[in-house]
């Protein structure tokens, strides 16, 4: 399992790419269930020109491992990644990447869907958009879960 | 006994301050200790409170050395 906070925009890809290739469950998992979330230039009917993201350094570590270790107990996982950003991000640079592999796909979606509500919903992060005409701490985070 | 204080994001900006050290008397309730770092903005409505970085909620006991952090809902992902 392997939990970071990067101060640096990254490339989840190919930060995916390099974990996997160090790995060593090759031939054990099945699935792989990824989610990359990315800074959009737009929220609340507004342009977005950048984003700080705030944490509460040791609080947040210790967060999103008991969220990576709930999923562990809750889920036959053989390896999580999770990567967040702090500091500033910008359009199109992603802010978080939650990795699970799992030898069926029933465990991999489902433990990689609970990691990131959790997280939205738990992890102490906190981000401050600039605008064209100012800044603001957004609020609250939406559902994840839509109507349909 | 002593208590760390701190505030993040918009709790900070609402305080004022990032944080403080304050003299816990038995019997303060959390709000108290709010009022005790911060003059000029009342205690807010929609907070979070962590004592030694595990949410609480209610009144929490207290003791030397803890820390206490006031923010708000999180926002991350």
């Amino acid at each position: 399992m392997l939990i970071e906070l990067r101060q640096e925009q990254f490339d989840a890809f190919a930060a995916l790419e390099k974990y996997q290739s160090d790995f060593e469950h090759k031939g054990k998992f099945g699935a792989t269930a990824s989610f990359i979330g990315t800074m959009r230039d737009f929220n609340e009917g507004d342009n977005v020109l950048s984003m700080t993201l705030e944490y509460y350094p040791g609080m947040t570590e210790k967060h999103l491992k008991q969220i990576c270790d709930e999923a562990c107990e809750r889920w036959t996982l053989i390896d999580v990644l999770l990567i967040h950003r702090v500091g500033e991000v910008h359009v199109g640079e992603p802010i978080v990447l939650v990795s699970v592999w799992t030898a069926h796909r029933g465990d991999a979606f489902d433990a990689c869907r609970f990691i990131m509500e959790d997280l939205k919903s738990k992890a102490p992060f906190w981000k401050k958009e600039m605008l064209d005409d100012g800044e603001r701490w957004v609020e609250s985070n939406t559902s994840g879960y839509s109507n349909k | 006994m002593s208590i760390k204080v701190k505030f993040f994001a918009r709790m900070r900006d609402e305080a004022g301050l990032d944080g403080g050290e304050l003299e816990y008397e038995e019997g303060m309730k959390i709000a108290d200790i709010w009022n005790q770092l911060v003059k000029g903005a009342d205690y807010p409505e929609a907070v979070m409170v962590a004592v030694n970085m595990e949410y609480v909620s209610g009144e929490p006991k207290i003791k030397d050395g803890d820390e206490i952090a006031f923010f708000p809902p999180v926002t991350g992902g």
